[in-house]
């Protein structure tokens, strides 16, 4: 009796929780599809037919499109170099465990635990005086020092874990390094390299912290800042930003649905470091 | 014997044939990175160091040197404290509500029940929309006039509540909000943790007459260590630095009392032009995470030690 009453109370707890992560869609979607004036429940979709004229706005006054193009290539441009210079990083710093390379891996391994804010200014004028504020490349260089060093961290970690007797044979066969790398190492990386892809392009296509600065003008802003300042500017007119919202949560939720298990494993290896 | 000759024979053949990883030059690789790292955040971080000893107000080319002017002006300036306070709030708060409710889940989905991987999906999803996003959509709901939790305090009789514009229930509010979104994490490394003890441990000691609650502090518990260690430090560096959050949800306000440490940085350089000001603040926050980040990590690795 008690035990089928635990059941019971698991299964509440876990639908009470399912319906708290949903309810913030399901507000903001109510919410889009109803004029300013009406003042109906959040709880109720309209009666009155749909009123699409919010994501009209959102579309054209807040360039949703725009910021979604923009956080795109900065995503894709980033997550490529990421990968890139993380695997040639980690390369000699899981291969070749002198003294210095471990000091140098701990080093790198440490920058995760800057908060990017508290570099916010000198960062901030050093772009300025290069010419970055604004443009695609500042932004991308905030990107790919932010993110590189997890994906050293997770690159040297599944290195470690290859049989260097791979790589020992290419040489007898006569690989050069560049050889052995490229196409002996490289192509042996594409499980921890969807790993990295996931973690990185996660987190560079919802950065705010520091391009909320850096990125002003709404010719090169990604979605987070671009959202938050439509918000600012809307005021009482909730309708707009509630589409706004769910206009930028449509790529993310497109590909968790294609690739929802790669999402869940790769998210566990990040986090286990 | 053999194994020592077998070992000697492998490093000449290593050494001869030139593995790829022997020569000091294959350090070249990483040399773009560190090159990188060096300009864009190591010097920053020492150039920050060196502009929070000056009054620069952030676009002037003449500053001066203050000394630790602006260190004192921190340890006494009250809004400062406040903005402290709610930084450990944000970061211990989210802490343990994600531990208990990222645990609790974990537990609950671990075991074979109908619609498990649908709700694994869905209590995950929050944590791949940017924060930016979730608060927009928690600020409709939170918000004044029309918004729907205030609907259901009207509809239980009560009269509306003004969530977001008193500091006590905003600065919950931010914890909440912040938790829940990124609750799915927790539950993923407790389920990986929970997936990884052997199920052979819970049989035997069924053999031996354990009851549930004992399998779980004897067994359940000792082993997920590791994962509470990893759960923990995450959380915790990830409250401490919340930004995007309470930039939605508040903006810092009323006046400065939900800020944060971020929050309260990017207000000092850009609204109020002490860059020295705002780059002492990020100092203070950056030796804040190392040190919890440092205690945790003993702390927790310790104890995982003695738990094995």
């Amino acid at each position: 009796m008690t035990r089928r009453l635990g059941r019971w109370a698991i299964a509440l707890g876990l639908l009470i929780m399912v319906v708290v992560q949903l309810v913030p869609f399901y507000v903001a979607l109510t919410t889009s599809l109803k004029p300013r004036t009406d003042l109906s429940s959040q709880w109720l979709f309209p009666t009155s037919g749909l009123y699409l004229a919010n994501f009209q706005t959102a579309i054209t006054d807040g360039h949703i499109l725009r910021a979604i193009g923009n956080s795109a290539l900065i995503t894709v441009v980033s997550t490529a170099i990421i990968c890139l210079l993380g695997a040639l990083t980690a390369y000699p710093l899981a291969r070749r465990t002198t003294l210095g390379n471990r000091v140098v891996f701990s080093a790198i391994v440490g920058l995760i635990m800057i908060p990017p804010l508290s570099i916010l200014v000198p960062l901030y004028s050093l772009l300025n005086q290069l010419g970055g504020i604004n443009t695609y490349w500042g932004a991308i260089v905030i990107m790919v020092v932010t993110q590189l060093p997890l994906s050293v961290f997770l690159y040297a970690a599944f290195m470690r874990s290859l049989p260097i007797a791979i790589e020992e044979a290419a040489t007898v066969d006569g690989a050069s390094t560049t050889q052995t790398l490229f196409q002996v190492v490289f192509p042996m990386l594409k499980p921890v390299t969807a790993t990295v892809i996931i973690l990185t392009s996660v987190s560079i296509w919802n950065e705010y912290a520091l391009s909320v600065f850096v990125l002003r003008s709404p010719d090169v802003r990604t979605i987070a800042p671009t959202i938050s300042t439509f918000v600012a500017s809307q005021g009482s007119n909730l309708g707009a930003a509630a589409a706004a919202a769910l206009i930028s949560v449509v790529p993310v939720l497109l590909a968790y649905l294609v690739l929802q298990r790669y999402f869940i494993k790769g998210m566990v290896a990040g986090a286990e470091k | 014997m053999t194994g020592t000759t077998k070992a000697a024979i492998r490093t000449k053949v290593r050494r001869r044939a030139g593995a790829p990883f022997a020569a000091r030059r294959i350090n070249l690789l990483y040399l773009p990175a560190i090159l990188l790292f060096l300009g864009f955040t190591i010097y920053p971080l020492v150039n920050g160091f060196i502009l929070s000893l000056s009054n620069w107000n952030g676009y002037s080319p003449s500053r001066s040197f203050i000394g630790l002017g602006n260190y004192f002006r921190l340890a006494s300036d009250p809004v400062f404290h406040n903005t402290l306070i709610n930084t450990f709030i944000y970061g211990f708060g989210s802490t343990i509500l994600q531990q208990v409710l990222g645990l609790s889940l974990a537990l609950a989905l671990d075991r074979a029940i109908r619609g498990r991987n649908v709700a694994r999906a869905i209590i995950y999803l929050p944590v791949l929309v940017s924060p930016v996003v979730m608060g927009t959509m928690y600020y409709l709901l939170f918000s004044y006039d029309n918004g729907g939790l205030n609907d259901i305090v009207v509809a239980l009789g009560g009269s509306k509540i003004a969530w977001l514009s008193q500091a006590g229930t905003s600065v919950a509010i931010i914890v909440l909000v912040n938790s829940v979104q990124f609750v799915g994490i927790s539950m993923v490394i407790y389920l990986a943790g929970l997936q990884s003890i052997p199920t052979v441990y819970y049989e035997a000691s069924q053999l031996d007459g354990a009851d549930a609650w004992q399998q779980f502090t004897q067994i359940t518990v000792p082993l997920l260590r590791p994962a509470f260690a990893t759960s923990v430090v995450l959380n915790l560096i990830g409250g401490l630095k919340l930004f995007d959050v309470i930039q939605v949800l508040t903006g810092g306000g009323p006046g400065y009392a939900t800020n944060s440490v971020s929050t309260l940085i990017g207000k000092a350089y850009f609204d109020n032009q002490s860059a020295g000001y705002a780059s002492a603040m990020g100092i203070v926050l950056f030796i804040i995470i190392a040190v919890l980040t440092l205690i945790f990590n003993t702390v927790l690795n310790r104890r995982r030690l003695e738990g094995l």
